[in-house]
Parts: C-alpha cells; sequence; structure tokens
C-alpha cells in the first residue's frame, strides 16, 4: 500500500476491483464503512460476481475477469474526453510533458521491437528523448505530438465505452457511470483510493492491470494524498514483510538486485546502477544503492567482505535466467533437474497451478523438507487418498522429512501488514510437543552444513564459513539480534572530515537510519528500507502509543512504518507547487518558508523548497511515470491482452494471444484449451471463513464452511441440468475436480463480442488433510504461465467445461 | 484465591460481572458463599496477557493471548483464549471468522509435534529425532551441493550458484526468521529461492 488501512477514512470514493475486501481483509473493510458513515464516501465494485463487497456498494458493475485492463483504459479514456484531469498535479509531478524518442510507435498490439521468436522486445525505442544538455526533453505547453500525455491519450482512445462492453461484457450505461463517479475525482478537493489484491496480480499481465490503475489515479492526482493511492491488500500477514527481506531468486533485501552473469565484478554491476537525474535538481534516491549494497555484504560477511575483495561481491551467486521462479523450478523438477527441496510454512501441492504436473515434479525429487506447523497436502503428497489424491506410494522415491515449527503463538518478531507496518508481537505459548522455531531449525540447518565444509572441504565453502554469525546463543540467534542486524549498526567508527577530534558514528552503535549508511565498509545494514526500526531508542516496531493528533489516520506512534516511520508514499505530491496542500481539509505536510512539517515524516529533503526537487524522489526523472519507459515487458503503456484461454478473441489486437511477452514452457502449450473444448470462463477466489488451506485444520473453520463447491449461475445450470446442491464434475485440459454446485443469482451471463459467456466460480480452501471435507482446490484445473514481469500464476481466468456427476468415493 | 491479577483480570474482576460477584461474595453468608461457589470462576483471571497480531491476511489485527502459565519466567504456558486488541488501531478489537477462531489453529488436532522421516516408496512417516532428521538433511545438502555447484560458466566467469536444490520460504513467518533465512539460503549459493509473495 502507498497509504493504509486507518488512512481508507479519509476517502471520498473506493474503488474494489480486482479484490473483495468484505469477505478476504474483513476487519481492513472496517475503514471503507467508516468513510462511507463519516465523510459519505461511495463505494464502487467492479467485478465478475456480486461479492460481499459489492452487497454493500453504491454501485456495482460486472466485468469479464481477465479484461480489468480494457475498462481502466476506457475509464481513462473518459476523463480525457471529458477534461476531468487533475492538470496541475498532471503537468508537474508526472511525465506528461516528457518527449518520447523519434521511432516509438504501437500498431495491431505491439510496440515497436517486438521479436515474435523471443516472445520478447527489443525495448530501446521507449525512450525520452535527450537533450543536449544532456537531460530528458520535455515540452510544457503538451503540444509535442511525441510527448507522453498525446500519446498516451491517442493510446486508450480505442477504449470507448462500447469497446469496453464489447471486451468486458459490462453494459455501457453501468461503465459510464463508474467513469462518471471516478471522473469526480480529478477535483484537487475529492479523492479515491484503489484496493486490489490477487484479483488482479494473478494474471498473465497482472502487473499492467495495476499499472492502469496507477495511470488513472495519476492523472486524477491521487497519489501521495490521504484517502488516496494504490493499495494492494496483499495476502499472507507477513508477505509485505517477505517482499522487502527479498526471499526471492533475484533480489537482495530493500529491493536490491542478485547480480547476473554479464555483471562480472561489482564495478561493472555498478555501471547499471549509477541512476543519474534525468532532470535537473532531482534527487533520484537511488543513487545512494552503493551505500545499501556494502552494507548489505557487510552485515551478511562482516570481516571478509573488504574492499579489496569487493565487498566479497563474488560471494553471491550470479543468475543465467532473470529468476529462478516457482514455474520455473517446477518445470526444471518436471525435467528431472532438481534433488532437493525446502517448503518453509508453504503447499505447493495446492497453492502452484496444474496440480498434475506438481505432483509428478515432486515425484521426482530425491528429497523434500517440509516446515510447518500443520500437516500439508505437500508433505504428504506421495499419500494415497483415493480421487482426491490419486497416486501410488510405491512408485515415489522421493524421501520426506517433514519438521514441526512453532506457530505464531509460540512466536516473538515482527510482521509487516499491507500499509507497511512493521508490527512487534510476542509469544505468549509453548510448542506442543518438539515442535521449534524456524529460527532454530535454520540455524541448525547452518551450523551443521557448515560443520561439514570446516571438517571435509568442498567446492567454495567461503560464503557458508564467512556469514557473520556472532549471536549470544549460536544454536537461536534471538529475535531481536535478527532485528538489530535488518536495522543496521557501525562497524568502525567514523569521524568528521572536517573535525577529526568528532565522532560521526560511533563503533558498535545502532545505526539511526538508513541515512547513516556508507559505502566504504563502515557500516552493516540488513534492509535498507527497514533502517530506523532498531536504532538506539530501542525497537520502534514495539511501540504501542496509538494517539492519533487531529484524528488524520496516521498513529506516527504506532509500531514504525518503512521507510523512516513514514505513514504515506510520496506525500510531497499532497502539496501544489507552492507547497500549500490541494486539499486543506486533508493536510498531510506543508512548506513553511524553511521547511516541510506536518502530520507524516516529509517525502522530500526536509529544507528542499517546492518548485524545484520533483515528490517522486526514487524515479530518476522527479515525477511519476504514466510512460513507463522500457521497465515493462509489455510496453510503455498496458494493452488489453485476453488470458491464455479465453472465450473470445482479442478484439483490438485480433493474431495475439495472451500476452505477447509471457513465458511459456513447451510442455504446457498444448494444455491451454480453445473456447471450443472448453466454453466456461473460470475465476478462483477466497471465502471468509477460510485462510487458503490453513485454517481447514480448525474445527470452528471447518464447521462454518465444510466442504468443497463451485458456484454457477442459474441460466449455465438450467442450461446444464444441474440441481442445487447437487454433485458436478468440472474438467480443464489439465484436470478435473468434483464439487458440490451452488446455483446462485451472484452470477450472471456476460454478452462479450456478441456471445454469452459464463463464468464459473471456484474457491480455493479444501485438500485431503485437516478436519473439513475432503476436496480439491483451483489449482488441479489452473493453466501453467505466470505474468510476464514476475510470474505470478493466471489463477483468476482460465476455461473449464462442467457437467452433472456423482459423489466421490468416500475415502 | 490467588489475587495476583494480571491487569485485564483485574479490571474485568473489579467491574461488574460474574466474576466481581464472586470474587465479592467470600466471607459473605453461607447462601451468598454457596451461590458464589455455583458460579463458574471467570476464566481469565490469573492468566497471563500477551500482545500478537492475527497471523492470517495482512491487516495483522492485534490481538490478546491469555494463557496459563508464564513463558518470560520460564514457565510453560498454555494459550486458553484469543481475542481482538481494542487498543489497536487497525482492528480496534474486532476479528473475522479467521481470526476469532485462532485458539483453534493454537490447539489443532493436526497440528505437527515431531520431526517425521517417509523413506522412498514407503507408505508412512516415521517419527526420528531431530539430530537424526538435522543431520541427514545436512549430509543431503552437502553431498548435493559438492556435487552440483557451478563455480565458473564457460567463460570463466564466477558464477556460485547452486541450481540443483531449491527453498520456498514463508509468508507467514516473520521478519527476523525471513533474515535468517535469507542469510542461510544466500550463503549457499541457492537461486532457486522464493515465496508467497509470488502467488
Amino acid at each position: 500500500m502507498t497509504n493504509s488501512w486507518t488512512d481508507i477514512r479519509n476517502t471520498d470514493l473506493v474503488v474494489i476491483m480486482g479484490g473483495n475486501a468484505a469477505e478476504a481483509h474483513p476487519c481492513g473493510f472496517k475503514w471503507v464503512t467508516e468513510a462511507k458513515a463519516n465523510r459519505g464516501a461511495k463505494l464502487i465494485v467492479v467485478d465478475p460476481r456480486f461479492t460481499r463487497s459489492a452487497s454493500v456498494a453504491d454501485f456495482y458493475a460486472p466485468i469479464r475477469q481477465g479484461t480489468d485492463i480494457a475498462f481502466l483504459l476506457g475509464v481513462i479514456n473518459y476523463c480525457i474526453q471529458n477534461d476531468k484531469i487533475q492538470w496541475e498535479y498532471v503537468k508537474a509531478f508526472t511525465n506528461a510533458s516528457y518527449v518520447v524518442k523519434e521511432g516509438f510507435a504501437y500498431n495491431d498490439g505491439l510496440f515497436t521491437g517486438y521479436d515474435e521468436n523471443k516472445r520478447d522486445y527489443d525495448r530501446s525505442s521507449w525512450e525520452y528523448e535527450i537533450g543536449p544538455d544532456g537531460f530528458a526533453v520535455v515540452d510544457e505547453t503538451l503540444q509535442n505530438p511525441r510527448c507522453v500525455w498525446n500519446l498516451l491519450k491517442a493510446h486508450v482512445a480505442t477504449y470507448t465505452p462500447e469497446m469496453v462492453e464489447r471486451i468486458c461484457g459490462t453494459p455501457k450505461d453501468k461503465f459510464l457511470k463508474v467513469a462518471e463517479m471516478i471522473s469526480e475525482c480529478s477535483s484537487p478537493t475529492k479523492t479515491m483510493t484503489s484496493m486490489y489484491a490477487l484479483g488482479w496480480t494473478q494474471h498473465s499481465k497482472g502487473s499492467q492491470n495495476i499499472r492502469s490503475m496507477a495511470i488513472l489515479q495519476l492523472i486524477l492526482g491521487n497519489i501521495g494524498v490521504r484517502g488516496g493511492g494504490m493499495n494492494a491488500l496483499r495476502g499472507h500477514s507477513n508477505i509485505q514483510g517477505l517482499t522487502d527481506i527479498g526471499l526471492m531468486s533475484n533480489l537482495i533485501p530493500g529491493y536490491l538486485n542478485i547480480p547476473v552473469e554479464r555483471e562480472t565484478d561489482f564495478t561493472t554491476y555498478m555501471s547499471s546502477r549509477t541512476f543519474k537525474p534525468l532532470r535537473p535538481n532531482q534527487t533520484s534516491y537511488w543513487q545512494n544503492y552503493r551505500k545499501f549494497f556494502v552494507s548489505f555484504q557487510k552485515v551478511m560477511w562482516g570481516d571478509a567482505a573488504t574492499p579489496q575483495n569487493e565487498f566479497a561481491y563474488q560471494f553471491l551467486p550470479k543468475l543465467d535466467v532473470p529468476a529462478y521462479d516457482v514455474l520455473r523450478y517446477f518445470e526444471m523438477m518436471h525435467q528431472g533437474k532438481v534433488n532437493g527441496y525446502f517448503c518453509q510454512g508453504f503447499n505447493p501441492l495446492l497453492a502452484f497451478p496444474n496440480r498434475q504436473k506438481i505432483t509428478e515434479s515432486l515425484s521426482r525429487l530425491k528429497w523434500l523438507v517440509t516446515m510447518d506447523p500443520l500437516e500439508t497436502e505437500t508433505s504428504r503428497f506421495w499419500e494415497n487418498h483415493g480421487e482426491y489424491n490419486n497416486v501410488n506410494p510405491a512408485s515415489i522415491q522421493t524421501e520426506v522429512i517433514q519438521l514441526p515449527t512453532t506457530c505464531f503463538a509460540e512466536d516473538e518478531g515482527a510482521l509487516v501488514n499491507s500499509g507497511r507496518w512493521l508490527q512487534w508481537h510476542w509469544a505468549g505459548g509453548s510448542p506442543p510437543g518438539e515442535a521449534k522455531h524456524d529460527t532454530w531449525i535454520m540455524a541448525q540447518i547452518h551450523l551443521r552444513l557448515r560443520a561439514l565444509y570446516e571438517k571435509e572441504g568442498g567446492p567454495f565453502p567461503d560464503p557458508i564459513l564467512n556469514l557473520t554469525w556472532n549471536y549470544r546463543d549460536r544454536n537461536e540467534p534471538s529475535p531481536e539480534e535478527l532485528a538489530r542486524e535488518l536495522n543496521g549498526y557501525v562497524v568502525e567508527t567514523v569521524y568528521d572530515q572536517a573535525d577529526p577530534t568528532k565522532v560521526v558514528l560511533e563503533k558498535g552503535k545502532q545505526v539511526v537510519n538508513f541515512s547513516a549508511l556508507r559505502d566504504d565498509g563502515t557500516t552493516a545494514c540488513g534492509c535498507w528500507i527497514y533502517s530506523g526500526c532498531f536504532n538506539e531508542a530501542g525497537n520502534n516496531m514495539a511501540r504501542r502509543d496509538n494517539t492519533d493528533p487531529d484524528d488524520t489516520g496516521a498513529y506516527p506512534n504506532w509500531s514504525f512504518s518503512w521507510p523512516l516511520n513514514r505513514r504515506i508514499l510520496y506525500n510531497r505530491a499532497s502539496a501544489d507547487l507552492q507547497g500549500n496542500p490541494w486539499d486543506p481539509s486533508r493536510k498531510l505536510i506543508a512548506w513553511d518558508g524553511t521547511k516541510w512539517s506536518g502530520y507524516d515524516v516529509p517525502d522530500i529533503a526536509p529544507t528542499s523548497p517546492p518548485n524545484v526537487v520533483g515528490p517522486f524522489i526514487m524515479n530518476q526523472e522527479g515525477v511519476s511515470r504514466l510512460f513507463a519507459r522500457g521497465l515493462m515487458r509489455e510496453g510503455p503503456f498496458p494493452v488489453h491482452y485476453e488470458p491464455f484461454e479465453a472465450p473470445i478473441a482479442n478484439v483490438v489486437a485480433p493474431k495475439v494471444r495472451g500476452n505477447p511477452v509471457a513465458r511459456i514452457f513447451q510442455n504446457d502449450v498444448a494444455q491451454f484449451a480453445t473456447s471450443e473444448e472448453f466454453p466456461y470462463a473460470a475465476t478462483s477466489y477466497r471465502l471468509t471463513e477460510h485462510f487458503h488451506y490453513w485454517t481447514k485444520h480448525n474445527s470452528v473453520n471447518a464447521t462454518l464452511q465444510p466442504e468443497f463447491f463451485v458456484e454457477i449461475s442459474e441460466q449455465l445450470a438450467a442450461e446444464k441440468g444441474i440441481a442445487q446442491g447437487s454433485w458436478v464434475r468440472v474438467w480443464s485440459k489439465r484436470g478435473e475436480v468434483k464439487a458440490k454446485a451452488v446455483v446462485t443469482k451472484r452470477i450472471k451471463p456476460l454478452i462479450c463480442d456478441g456471445k454469452p459467456v459464463h463464468v464459473v466460480g471456484i474457491p480455493l480452501h479444501w485438500g485431503f488433510t485437516g478436519q473439513a471435507r475432503k476436496g480439491w482446490g483451483p489449482n488441479s484445473l489452473t493453466p501453467f504461465v505466470g505474468d510476464a514481469n514476475i510470474e505470478t500464476p493466471e489463477y483468476k481466468a482460465f476455461l473449464v467445461n462442467i457437467e452433472p456427476t456423482t459423489a466421490p468415493a468416500t475415502v | 484465591m490467588n489475587m495476583e491479577l494480571s491487569r485485564r483480570g483485574f479490571l474485568k474482576a473489579a467491574g461488574v460481572g460474574v466474576a466481581g460477584t464472586t470474587l465479592g461474595a467470600f466471607g459473605f453468608s453461607e447462601l451468598e458463599a454457596a451461590q458464589a461457589a455455583a458460579v463458574r470462576p471467570f476464566k481469565l483471571t490469573n492468566t497471563m496477557e500477551t500482545r500478537n497480531t492475527c497471523p492470517y491476511c495482512s491487516v495483522a489485527c492485534g490481538i490478546i493471548m491469555y494463557s496459563k502459565g508464564d513463558l518470560r519466567k520460564g514457565e510453560t504456558a498454555e494459550i486458553i483464549h484469543i481475542e481482538g486488541d481494542a487498543d489497536h488501531p487497525t482492528n480496534r478489537g474486532t476479528l473475522c471468522p479467521k481470526g476469532a477462531a485462532l485458539k483453534d489453529f493454537v490447539k489443532a488436532e493436526t497440528r505437527l509435534k515431531y520431526p517425521m522421516i517417509r523413506k522412498p516408496g514407503s507408505d508412512k512417516f516415521e517419527r526420528v529425532s531431530w539430530d537424526q532428521a538435522l543431520d541427514r538433511i545436512a549430509r543431503l545438502m552437502k553431498d548435493d551441493r559438492d556435487a552440483n555447484f557451478i563455480a565458473a560458466n564457460a567463460a570463466g566467469v564466477p558464477v556460485n550458484r547452486w541450481t540443483t536444490v531449491g527453498f520456498l520460504a514463508a509468508s507467514a513467518t516473520t521478519n527476523e526468521t525471513a533474515w535468517l533465512t535469507y542469510k542461510v539460503v544466500r550463503s549457499t549459493g541457492i537461486v532457486a529461492f522464493d515465496n508467497q509473495a509470488r502467488v
């Protein structure tokens, strides 16, 4: 989230699209209710189903899953056509006026530079024109036909209300009502918040779904303001934290990158990371990259990271592919190229697409280690459960080691909520049996591996043998010690250059925040964006002062919000060019003639005068990007692409199937279906009574929602002869499930490109362990393809067939 | 009765309600004593309160856990009740149907208690000691890393990666667990590193 849950109270309009907060985030949804009750805010829900959020909405519009980009570009087109733009904001705070290089073009659904064989672009034409002064050329009059604004205007012109209806199945009058309500938020004193979740991310073009709304929010002037923002509701309790700390193939904590093969040494690695400003006087904060990187190397390898060895640069692995994401890795596993696998609190047998392929892949492992507080289907993937897990244990040669871990109630540490608050919690109970903390388990694995390398030697043991491990109890590092590493500390005392008697940083002390980090090896820091969370003032994540001056919703002394305890990102953009709040009733920070101050930590240097430095300090431009340059693989603007399995052909780009740059593995292509074979458009979702495959182990939740079902419309039920509550078989080109049918008015057929499209809804909470009845999840059906930028699997739009059947054999 | 109450226990006991009546009844008439004895004592008296966060979605509602026994004194602690934290700015004491049933997760029948190994081709798990499980894991890792570690690519550039073993981390663990996991996994050269943020 750019903002926070408690900030939603400040909004005038909530748009829930790509999520269902009332169902999946009920206690956060409370702030929507507060805004409606106290401010007269309105709620719009756009969803294929009439959801629990829709049931309390002021306006609901149906949409076919996988067509959000067409809808949103349609709204942007509406705003441009009707001059509903926050012009001052757009001109000063976005790249609308930037001139794009000669040679950039968009035709027939593709941008310049496409290579069909590589399924990739040469993105060199997607750049600004650079002037003789070395800066990007801008045209503040917005007259240049190649300026971003005019390119955007032309790009979205295709998406008329009629086109939106044709693609999305949203009746034109309903679309226009939504567009009109949204467009009113172009007023500097009205704001809208976007609440989205996996309904936008789990598509082969998920990143571009989100970019479409980000562009809309920028032209309305709704980023950086109270009650505005792009608010990813997020899934697990610490999914934000795991992302921040970079537990991913290609990440270093704080959104730094693991090197790739062509970055042969540290100098080469840094040469593409200078982040020189693209306009005069801009901050371009990533210019500090080297400080964060070196401080990371120091916290990892201490004295073994020296200027002489490029701070142990070679201790990091180098990637030969963009990432070993889970789809790539299960493909490798399927090909027999993987021997061992760890699943720490993860249940891939139910979480990854094309379950048959996942079962086959796990069966080809030599060994699998699972760490979890509960039984998981993954740790028992080899066990026969009749139709529910039809495998032959004798034929599966995988050794499985199942380790019992503690749960939240027995563990201490911080979780990061969707609003970037790092909230500390404490252990209150003893673990059952011999269950152990994950920290103890990870320490044991490391110490035993280290001992084996000390004794036996082996290939490049240096990063293992030199890993910083100066914990009081080597067998179990404490949460406080680990949090102190994340914050960062001083490795060597630093003296003032002007006055060598003056100590700037004292060895052994915690750094105050990331502004103290240095690139010479004198500081160490695990995750620069968290720096400040545990400094000499103590554990700021454990702060519990819930006062909220003037009821802004900021709660500045509750826990710690990254970065620097800032509650709303880009908050400089809440004030105009003179530094006065766009909306005085929603003041966040303001310029008093000498400095910025207000309710939040300014997202700009506090003494930096307005109208010089732009509010988007992380960008080289200092402004936000309506045109993404080469940073998105599909193109600098979003385009409507159909899901890989779609009920109609793409009407704006008829030659393009799916996302033209999404990675597809040869073995999976044959398993993509057409609408002739599989006519119905399926989607997946959560229920409020359950959390993933986890709460089916709890008696209360297993009682509240005991068994697997699918939802279909009355019309489809009538066509297929399916009675309410009867058994149905749902199958795709990859697998099948059996479920009870819930025939509902909440789903209605849509008319897309002149043809009726039936939606089949499939919730995701059942498996073969726990107290609920045995069942299946949507991943038995879904295709093995992910988003082109980050490889999130396409769970929200795929094709199935359905027919009446009989109950599965009980096991 | 042990009067060393936790703060919340004291407030509840002192307030109007069953527990207050019970405590106030001691030392009075037989009838009142009999009545007091028949009323179930307030279950949260003599419990320890611990602040925690709901482990499910990332609204991250504040919760209070009540336990018999105090971990901070080295005692065994059994959680007997979990409720929303009214002081928490986001949830203000409310919980959803999942959060309200959290105690059932803590005490689920399918909580894992012991390390187990399933041998190749077997149809069952067998209990092992932690030492056996961890030594086995370290041996499997060492042997595979020794056999398959890629120190340099064809051009002789150091790449120091290990691709034949992968690690999926959990986005319901704490930052501190995540950080230690990061350190341990990265130091081995594992590149197939991922978590639920992907899905």
